[in-house]
C-alpha cells in the first residue's frame, strides 16, 4: 500500500504477472474515473506492487475507489490539472526508498500494462533514462482523422521547442528513471505539461528511446479525449512563459 | 504620420512584455512611476487643454482627444497584461502551496503506516 516496505531488489518484470517489479513507481493523474479506475489499477498490480494515484479534486469518489483498489492515493486539496497531478506524483514517487523507474500511467484504461513493462526492459537493456511511448510508430492505434492532425501538430511544436525528434507527444505512457525524474519540475497545470515534461527531459541530455505503445479508444476516453479547441490553448499556454 | 509607428512600436512592446519578462520590484517601481506620471500628465492636460492640442500636433494627429484614445488604450493593453502575468503567477505559486499540502499529509501518513507496522499496538 504505502512505500515504506524497503523494495525488493527490481526484478525484471518481463512476462507479465510473473515477477513484480518492486523498482518502478506508478503514478496516475486521477480525476473523476470512478468508473474504470479500479480495473487500471487491479491490472497494473499483476506487475506493479507500487502505485500513486494523485487525486485532482475529484468529486466522484475517485480517490476512494483507487484507495480500495489498492493504491497510494495523495490528495490534491481542489481540482488544480493535469499537469500539477503528474508532478504531485512524480515529486512523491522520486522521494521513496528503492524507487529506479517512475512510470506514467493515464487512469482512463487507454494504456496498456504490457506496454509499459516492456518500456521498463528496454530501459534496462539499454540504459536509456527516458522511454517515451509513441502512438505512431506502428499503425496498431487507430485516432481518427481530426484527432491525428491535432496530435501531429503538437508532435511539431514539441519538437521545435525541444530539439528532440519524436513522433508522438501527447502520450501519458512515459518511463523515467529516477535521475531524469529529479530534472522535472512542471510549471503547466495544465494540457500543456506533455510538451513542457519533454522539454525538461530533453534538457538533461540523458539518453531516450521512444516505444511503440497501443493506445486503446474506447468509447469512454474518446469522449473524454482533447478536443481541437483545447490544443490552441496548450499552444498559448506554452508559448506566454 | 509617424505617430503610427510609435503606436504600432508600443503595441509590439507590450506583446513582447506579455512573453518575455517576469514582474519583479523593478518592474514594480517603473509600474509606479508609470502611473504617477500618468496622473500628473493628467493634471496637466486638465489645467491646460491646449498642451494635449499641442502634443498632437506635434506626432502628427490632429485632435488632443484621439491622442488621448490612442494613448487610453495602450495603457489598457498593458494593464489587461500585466493583470494576466500577475494570475499565472498566483496559479502557480497556488499549485506549489497545494502540492506542498498534498505532500506533506501523504509523508505524515506513510510515516505513521510505518510506525504501526514496527510496534503494533
Amino acid at each position: 500500500m504505502s512505500g515504506m516496505p524497503p523494495a525488493p531488489p527490481s526484478g525484471i518484470a518481463g512476462a507479465h504477472g510473473a515477477e513484480r517489479d518492486g523498482g518502478s513507481w506508478v503514478v496516475i493523474p486521477l480525476y473523476n474515473e470512478a468508473s474504470v479506475i479500479a480495473g487500471v489499477i487491479a491490472e497494473l498490480q499483476e506487475v506493479f506492487p507500487h502505485i500513486v494515484c494523485v487525486d485532482d479534486g475529484s468529486t466522484d469518489g475517485s480517490a476512494e475507489v483507487a484507495e480500495a483498489a489498492g493504491a497510494r492515493v495523495v490528495r490534491h486539496p481542489y481540482n488544480l490539472g493535469q499537469g500539477a497531478a503528474l508532478q504531485t506524483g512524480i515529486s512523491y514517487a522520486r522521494e521513496q526508498p528503492g524507487v529506479e523507474f517512475i512510470v506514467t500511467f493515464d487512469a482512463d484504461g487507454q494504456h496498456r500494462v504490457v506496454d509499459a513493462v516492456a518500456m521498463i526492459a528496454l530501459a534496462r537493456a539499454e540504459d536509456a533514462a527516458i522511454v517515451f511511448g509513441s502512438r505512431f510508430l506502428d499503425d496498431r492505434t487507430r485516432p481518427g482523422l481530426l484527432k491525428k492532425a491535432v496530435l501531429k501538430t503538437a508532435v511539431r511544436v514539441t519538437n521545435l521547442t525541444t530539439g528532440l525528434t519524436l513522433t508522438d507527444a501527447h502520450n501519458g505512457l512515459r518511463v523515467i528513471r529516477v535521475d531524469a525524474a529529479r530534472a522535472v519540475s512542471l510549471k503547466q497545470d495544465r494540457m500543456a505539461h506533455a510538451t513542457e515534461i519533454v522539454l525538461q527531459l530533453g534538457r538533461t541530455g540523458l539518453p531516450y528511446r521512444e516505444f511503440p505503445v497501443e493506445v486503446l479508444y474506447t468509447d469512454y476516453s474518446r469522449a473524454k479525449g482533447q478536443s481541437l479547441l483545447n490544443s490552441i490553448n496548450i499552444l498559448v499556454d506554452l508559448v506566454i512563459n | 504620420m509617424w505617430f503610427q509607428i510609435l503606436l504600432v512600436l508600443a503595441l509590439v512592446g507590450t506583446a513582447v512584455y506579455l512573453l518575455r519578462s517576469t514582474p519583479n520590484a523593478k518592474h514594480l517601481a517603473i509600474r509606479r512611476l508609470v502611473v504617477f506620471l500618468g496622473l500628473a500628465a493628467g493634471v496637466v492636460v486638465v489645467v491646460a487643454p491646449g498642451v494635449l492640442t499641442g502634443m498632437a500636433r506635434a506626432v502628427g494627429i490632429g485632435r488632443g482627444a484621439d491622442l488621448l484614445f490612442y494613448v487610453a488604450i495602450v495603457a489598457g493593453l498593458v494593464y489587461v497584461v500585466n493583470e494576466y502575468k500577475r494570475s499565472v503567477q498566483l496559479a502557480r505559486a497556488n499549485t506549489q502551496l497545494a502540492r506542498e499540502l498534498a505532500l506533506a499529509e501523504a509523508r505524515l501518513q506513510d510515516r505513521i503506516a510505518e510506525l504501526e507496522r514496527k510496534e503494533p499496538s
